[in-house]
């Protein structure tokens, strides 16, 4: 019998309250698994059990207050031996036969502590209880370490264990698991690159079977590799991305068209303008402004495409506020450029460059993330000839703007050269009919083609 | 010196909040990360603690869904709490082994932090025997709760920023009826990251370890695609 004690859990602390029990009275507990609960001064803390057993008493009810180095509780470390365990747990649990033909039954968590000696008609030779315990190298195994060796496939006859006797402890099985790494990643994969590696030469050559067989055959040898995954929570901005991307994949209706687009006049007057608009505003001159004021004046012609949904509603909007997609080093964000359609290019560009850096430096604050009606993607800048966006939700439109290229067209029966590129709008086909999807971006393709020389 | 990482999370919802403190709390057990001070701000949401009593809430929960706050029991220790906007809220993911084994002096030290850091905005706070949290003349601006497992700290602190106060109307606040008060209403207009560079500051003063910027704040991402 191990006393459990009140601790101290600091210098001056002389007494505590016993809060909660975790565990009942006749239930087995493992070594260092969280047996009680105090409270001292605002701090909740768990108690880890003194060593593995029954809890055979409880001495100190819930919410009473005791000093330090009271004894508390009493375990039975004989552990399953205790008589009087076995009935409450057991009881509401379906009561499978223990006969050997019930194989499958024994994979479910165990119903009883081990066969009791003091109940002769149970079986006293050791039945197969189940996997696990059956390839338990040192006597029985508590509950929450057979599940554990059952949830993540664990040969326990590799685990070293430091418990009473050497019986393998939940401790073990962390620390086996953290030294073997990713435990199902390794199980799955081993023999893998044994097949993958060896010369596509001798077909079933019986010197390569071997190889692959003996590399199974024995229980899993602990490899000296490294891990082969490692594990690591998304941030907050990953998870929200996953979250965003496919909330929007249920909610609309994604259809992408791709119109071919003569960019030939932008690039002249681009190139016409960049140095003098470099000198005089402090920053290039990119053939996104361009972009977003023609789909911003398509608008005007196509307000749908600047709506959002509401139950059975169009909310069709006033404000054509228009979202950029700026790529981060571990994530994305899409800043609003508020009022677009009143800005010029170089209003634009502005916006775009302030809004971009601020993003890169996460300087932005949260109102300029909001409110987007309509968004553009310019993915042609990592060089992407045309993608299919995901609509930015509650809007029903994306842009996406792919490199613009120099290829070879035929202009009139004649084979020119144009700078092109490739526009595609994903739409929300609840809300926007193909066609009008084609006329929209028909007109900013139009407006883009025809852009006059003049303006900027 | 050991080592801590600091994470300004930003505004995050109590159960998303909860749930990476439980995964960092097993990481920090295993001796995977080193410490780690979570910062955060909560929309409106109640707590109550582990031994908190239900009739210190004031409200039914029908009348905080209609106020839209939220209402999530949990397991630190203390009663019953107001998380909002405004509010800077941390927790410290320490294993005490490597500092001190000594809960009470644990709390002690986060009051001290949190004393100091005011005091640096010029407001002064003090401590109010078997009232463990930061008061100013009989006001309360920091609340403090703590769960503890295997000596790894979990749940922490709020500070009283710029709170809206009206919300603690709800609740008696930690089970005391005492006033709450806000660093805003004592006079402060120190900005949240002023609040919480003091913050940090203290931290490793007190705590003694060299604090390193984890995974940055994160904007407030409602467009994403």
């Amino acid at each position: 019998m191990t006393d459990v004690v009140m601790p101290q859990m600091g210098e001056s602390i002389v007494e505590g309250t016993l809060t909660k029990w975790l565990k009942k009275a006749g239930e087995h507990v493992e070594r260092d698994e969280p047996l009680f609960e105090i409270s001292t001064d605002k701090v909740d803390t768990e108690i880890p059990a003194p060593a593995s057993g029954v809890l055979k008493e409880v001495l100190v009810e819930e919410g009473k207050t005791v000093s330090i180095s009271t004894v508390v509780g009493r375990i039975d470390e004989a552990g399953g031996n205790g008589a009087s365990a076995p009935a409450p747990a057991a009881a509401k649990q379906a009561p499978a036969p223990p006969s050997p033909a019930s194989a499958p039954k024994a994979e479910r968590p165990p119903v009883a502590p081990p066969p009791t000696p003091q109940a002769p008609p149970r079986a006293p030779e050791p039945q197969p209880v189940s996997y696990a315990e059956a390839e338990s190298p040192n006597g029985p195994l508590s509950p929450l370490v057979r599940k554990m060796a059952r949830e993540y496939s664990i040969d326990l006859r590799q685990v070293k264990g430091t418990g009473a006797g050497g019986r393998i402890t939940k401790q073990d099985l962390e620390a086996y698991m953290s030294a073997q790494g990713a435990r199902t990643m390794a199980q799955v994969t081993p023999a893998a690159p044994v097949t993958t590696m060896a010369p596509p030469s001798p077909p079933q050559s019986q010197a390569v079977t071997p190889i692959y067989t003996s590399q199974q055959a024995p229980a899993p040898v602990p490899r000296p590799e490294a891990p082969r995954a490692r594990v690591e929570p998304m941030s907050t901005m990953r998870a929200k991305i996953a979250e965003h991307m496919i909330l929007s994949k249920r909610v609309s209706a994604h259809v992408t068209t791709v119109h071919k687009t003569d960019m030939t006049r932008v690039a002249k007057m681009r190139a016409r303008y960049k140095e003098e608009f470099e000198r005089r505003y402090g920053f290039s001159l990119t053939y996104l402004p361009f972009v977003v004021s023609a789909a911003v004046e398509a608008i005007h012609q196509f307000p749908i495409v600047n709506a959002s949904i509401e139950g059975n509603n169009i909310i069709y909007h006033n404000e054509i506020n228009v979202g950029i997609a700026v790529a981060l080093e571990n994530g994305l964000i899409v800043p609003v450029i508020r009022g677009a359609d009143e800005k010029n290019i170089v209003g634009l560009q502005r916006s775009i460059v302030d809004l971009s850096t601020r993003a890169r430096s996460r300087q932005l604050k949260p109102d300029e993330v909001q409110g987007g009606t309509f968004s553009i993607t310019n993915f042609g800048s990592f060089g992407s000839v045309f993608a299919t966006p995901i609509i930015n939700q509650p809007q029903v439109a994306i842009l996406g703007v792919g490199a613009v290229e120099k290829i070879p067209v035929v202009v009139d029966d004649a084979i020119a050269i144009r700078s092109v590129a490739y526009l595609a709008l994903t739409f929300d086909h609840r809300l926007i009919d193909g066609a009008l999807a084609d006329q929209y971006t028909a007109k900013v393709k139009s407006i883009l083609e025809n852009w006059s020389e003049e303006v900027l | 010196m050991r080592n801590c990482e600091l994470r300004d999370l930003g505004r995050i919802g109590y159960a998303e909040a909860l749930a990476l403190q439980k995964d960092l709390v097993e990481k920090r057990k295993r001796g995977l990360i080193p410490d780690q001070l979570l910062i955060v701000e909560h929309p409106h949401v109640i707590t109550l603690g582990r031994n908190g009593q239900m009739n210190n809430l004031l409200a039914s929960e029908e009348v905080l869904r209609r106020a839209g706050i939220g209402f999530h029991p949990t397991d630190r220790g203390g009663d019953i709490t107001y998380h909002g906007p405004g509010q800077v809220v941390g927790y410290p993911i320490f294993d005490l082994r490597e500092w001190k084994r000594d809960v009470v002096a644990y709390v002690r030290t986060l009051e001290q932090v949190i004393l100091d850091a005011l005091a640096e905005f010029g407001i002064q706070a003090g401590r109010v025997p078997g009232c463990t949290g930061v008061w100013v003349d009989g006001k309360k601006v920091a609340a403090i709760g703590v769960h503890i497992s295997r000596w790894v700290t979990s749940h922490g602190f709020a500070l009283n920023h710029a709170t809206d106060l009206t919300y603690f109307q709800y609740i008696v606040p930690c089970g005391i009826t005492k006033p709450v008060t806000s660093m805003r209403e004592l006079g402060s207009s120190a900005g949240r990251d002023q609040v919480i560079s003091a913050l940090a500051r203290n931290f490793s003063k007190q705590f003694q370890f060299n604090l390193l910027r984890g995974e940055p704040a994160v904007p407030e991402l409602t467009e994403t695609f």
